[in-house]
Formats: C-alpha cells, structure tokens, sequence
C-alpha cells in the first residue's frame, strides 16, 4: 500500500526554503523590468527600488533602433520554416530507415547517431566557406537549410525510437485496402507520430530560436536577415553603459520566448522529459 | 517495375535528409581534417598550402589555448556538480506534496527557455549594477567583489549563470526519475527499517542512474561547449583570462584570421568533447542497475 505524505511541518519548512530559492532565481528578472523603466540616473543612483514613474519612451526608442518587428519575423520564420523541415525530413528518413533496415540504411543510421558528438563549433569554420560557395550564406533558405542539416540526427533519432514500436500490422492492413507507400506514411504512420512530434517541434524551436553563432556565420553581409538574438547583441554592444535602453532591448528580447514557455508550458516538459529518456 | 518502386521510396524518404546531411555536416567535416594541416585565410580553399604539422606545432606552444583548455575543463567539473546537485535536491524537494509545486517547478525551469546569449547581457546588468546595489545597502562583501573584473571573479560568474540556467533542465528530468520510481521497492526498503538517507543511498540513487547517466551527458557536454554565456558575459575577458575553448576557437579565426590554425583546434576540440563526453557516459552506464 502507498502512504500518502501529509502535509507537515517539515514539508512546510521545505516549501518555504524553496519558495525562497524561487524568489533568488527570479531577482534578474526582477532587476530587468524594474530599471528598464527608469533614467539613466536613477538606475545609477539605486538599481534595486521599483521605478518612481514609468518612462515608457524607453521602450519606444529602443522597438525603433532594434528594428523589433524585422528582428523578430526574422526569429520567427527561420525558426518556423526550419523546425516544419526538420520533422518532414527527419520523420520520413527515420520511417524508411526503421522499415527497410538495409547495409546501407543501417551504416546511415549509426552515421547520424554518431555526428551527433560533433560540436558546432568543431565544423562552423568550413561551414561557412562551403555555404558561400554554394550560394546559401546571406540568405534566409540559406539558414534554414543549415538547421535542417544540423537538427536532423537528434530529431531522426527520436523518431526512429517510436517508430520502432508502431504495429506494423496496421500498415500491412492499409496495403492491403490498396494503399500507396506514400498513402501509408501520411495518412497512417504520420499521425500516431504527433506525441514525439511534440517533442522534436519544442526542442529544436528553443535550440533555434535562441541560436547565435549559426545565424551570426551564416547571415553573411545581409543585415535584412537579422535575428532577435544578434539585434540584442549589436545594439548591447552600442550601448553598454547606456542602461536605460540596454535593459528595455533585453526585456523586448526575452519577453517572446517566456510568452511562449508559459503558454505552452506543459508541453515544454513534457516533451523535454520525453526528448532526454529517449534521447 | 518493383525494384524501380524500392528505388524511388528510398529517394523520396531518405534523399532529402541524407543530402541535407552531406552539404551541411558531413563534407565540412571531412574538410575539417584536410585545413587542419593548411594555412587556411577562410577564403580561397584552393589556395589553402599543406604546411604538415605546423599547426599543431603551434597550437602545443600556444599559452592561450592550453589557459582555455584548462578554463574549460575547470568549468565543465565545476558547473556539472553544481548543477546536477541543485538539480537533484531540487527534484528530491518538488516531488514532496509542496502547495505550490507547479508554480517552483515553472521558475526554477524559466531561466532555460532564454538563450545563453541574452541571459549572459542579463547577468551582465546584475554583476555590474545590481551586485553593488544590494552590496551598499547590505554591506555583505560578497556582493563588493569586482564581479566580472577579475580572472577569479569572472570564472565563478560565469559558472553562477550556467548552473541557474541548466539545473532547472536537469530538475525535470530528475522529477520524472523520481516519479517512475516503483513504488512497491520503496514501500519495501522502509518496512525493512531503512532510513531516508539509506532509502536515498542504496535504492533511489541506483534506480534514477539512466537520468543521472543523461543529466551528467547534457551537463558535460553543454558545459565543455559553452561559448554564448562567454560571449555575452565576459568576452573572455579581462584579457584572455576566462576564455573558454570553443571561445578559443572562434578568436582565432574570426578575430585573428587564422582559419587553418582555428581549424585544428577546431579538430582538437572535437577530439576532446568526444573522449570526455564518452569516457562519462561509458562510466555512469555501468553503476546503472534493473529492480
């Protein structure tokens, strides 16, 4: 018989020390909104009291000079474009590499697993002269086909784990009802897929969303490519001492991903959870 | 007629991701190997001239990269037990019935879904600003430190800035451990009179080493890569002091220009991540037990 736990003393003591801990973790967050309100002087004179009146012209000042809205479709359409290729590509490999384990399927496989110990840092050198000799550096399809290459092993590799475990019956069954291979795999294979589909999408829109040196190597001269976290990055570098506006620039710049998080929340660990068991 | 079916199958599924493969990841790899023995400028590859193992000559003689290498191992010893530790009483404290367990489990997990990148400008704000605010208004001499201004002071900011993003990571992994724990076991160990630290020690312990065998992989590996926190942060400053060596490795090409040298220690760092991150995984897998 399980015994359930009451709620006692200690477990109270513990739930207020992490409570405590919760409130140290959130301080940053805390400082950020705080004094990206404020003047310069204010922030210098004490940068921990909440802001006397709110100096919203901060924030209008710096959504112009960040040039938010391009900075943030940038974000978004390399970050959707690439994880929608991601799981076309990486599901319809994995499905053939689960279903036809041939020599030459097999060595792929363990290809792909293996590549990913490759640190990013260990190919971006050769990365980027090979993107500009094939036209692919300063363009956006340019980006996106670079995630694909480099999101594929993981996301394969998820995928072919659960495909492992799908019944093939069912897809004999469909054959059998007159079926095209390709039939199969999207109107029966694709669908069961959609709970580990969950956790590619979460996992790879974090990984690019956040994504620096790729884009910063990738981007080339084109500036009209710019993401949220290279915009952030120049303009900090502009003005580093200029509080007042280096704070409101961070909080415009983090405040897509939270929204994000907190909408889908319980996804996100959930598909995580399922991302490293398998992974 | 079937053969010519096989044939196009195989195209349809597998061409794309396998070209994708190839351009992407595969031939810069290989050409890895072939610049790391040129004085590659990262311009011309046909002007690129074999100069053997001078780069390597180089790199043993480098002062800077070995600083880096050594930063970097620090580091990553540093912020995996530090992480993983957090991580785990984290854990260990949110699967206890707490009121508000949701809501800890959300914040302690929130500083993982912002990028290193504009995490380390946060932090920035914080050890420059905020530190010596709540210094003058507390007096504690550890928030009068010159955060960020020195060697010391710089390693360790940093390492504060991985584990608070990393461990809320490694905590849901950790919970989801805990909670697949069979219940029946531990049932059992405290009829037999074990204590809560026996009950730790020698049944939940053993039972979670497939997520500490991935936490220490995610932490090792993260930890031995980590360039975007060194970035924001300290730029590897002051001087070349905190640098670590993935930071090491995009100085030297994109600053110094060298791009044949930035490769072999590009290939060196490959080398490294691969025995570290293998020789851990290989280690932890063999204290993993079945109930």
């Amino acid at each position: 018989m399980e015994r359930r736990e009451r709620y006692s003393a200690p477990i109270l003591v513990l739930e207020l020390a992490a409570a405590l801990l919760a409130l140290l973790f959130l301080t940053p967050f805390y400082f950020i909104i705080a004094n990206s309100f404020k003047t310069l002087g204010e922030i210098l004179i004490n940068a921990a009291s909440w802001p006397t009146e709110y100096n919203w012209d901060n924030y209008s000042k710096v959504w112009k000079q960040i040039n938010f809205p391009l900075v943030f479709t940038n974000s978004l359409l390399i970050t959707v474009f690439s994880v929608a290729g991601i799981v076309l590509i990486s599901t319809m490999c994995a499905y053939r590499l689960v279903r036809r384990p041939t020599a030459f399927n097999n060595l792929l496989f363990n290809a792909l697993v293996a590549s990913m110990i490759i640190p990013f840092q260990s190919i971006m050198l050769q990365l980027v002269r090979v993107t500009s000799l094939i036209e692919l550096r300063g363009h956006m399809y340019g980006i996106v086909a670079c995630y694909l290459g480099f999101g594929l092993p993981l996301s394969m590799f998820l995928f072919h784990g659960f495909i492992k475990s799908v019944p093939i019956e069912i897809e004999e069954a469909a054959v059998v009802d007159g079926s095209s291979p390709y039939g199969v795999f999207w109107r029966i294979v694709f669908p069961l897929l959609s709970p580990i589909i969950v956790t590619v999408v979460i996992l790879n829109t974090l990984w690019i969303w956040n994504d620096y040196l790729l884009p910063v190597l990738v981007i080339g001269g084109n500036k009209n490519l710019t993401t949220i976290p290279l915009g952030i990055t120049k303009f900090f570098g502009q003005y580093t001492k200029q509080w007042n506006l280096a704070l409101p620039g961070l909080a415009i710049g983090i405040a897509p991903v939270i929204a994000f998080f907190l909408f889908l929340q319980k996804y996100i660990v959930e598909g995580i959870t399922a991302g490293s068991i398998k992974g | 007629m079937k053969r010519y079916s096989e044939w196009l199958q195989q195209t349809v599924f597998v061409g794309p991701g396998l070209l994708f493969f190839i351009v992407i990841v595969f031939i810069p790899f290989l050409l890895g190997f072939y610049y790391s023995f040129t004085d590659w400028n990262g311009l011309d590859m046909d002007k690129a001239r074999w100069t053997g193992l001078h780069n390597f000559e180089l790199i043993a003689s480098d002062t800077n990269f070995w600083n880096s290498f050594w930063f970097t191992i620090k580091f990553t010893v540093v912020t995996v037990i530090a992480a993983n530790v957090l991580a785990f009483l984290l854990a260990l404290v949110l699967t206890k019935p707490l009121k508000t367990r949701n809501i800890l489990r959300t914040i302690f997990f929130l500083p993982n879904v912002i990028g290193g990148i504009l995490l380390g400008f946060i932090w920035q704000f914080i050890f420059t600003k905020g530190f010596s605010t709540i210094g003058e208004l507390t007096n504690l001499p550890f928030f009068n430190l010159p955060w960020l201004g020195t060697p010391r002071t710089g390693f360790w900011g940093i390492v504060i800035v991985f584990v608070w993003q990393t461990a809320g990571y490694m905590m849901v992994i950790y919970i989801a451990a805990l909670a697949g724990l069979p219940k029946d076991l531990l049932e059992a160990a405290r009829i037999d009179g074990a204590n809560y630290w026996q009950l730790l020690r020698s049944v939940t312990v053993p039972m979670i080493m497939p997520a500490i065998t991935i936490c220490l992989f995610l932490t090792t590996s993260n930890a031995f890569k980590m360039f975007d926190l060194n970035l924001s942060l300290t730029k590897g400053g002051p001087g070349t002091s905190t640098q670590s060596l993935a930071f090491n490795v995009y100085a030297e090409a994109l600053n110094n220009n060298r791009y044949g040298l930035g490769t072999a220690k590009a290939m060196l760092f490959f080398i490294g991540v691969s025995i570290i991150t293998i020789t851990q995984v290989w280690l932890t897998k063999r204290k993993e037990v079945e109930a």
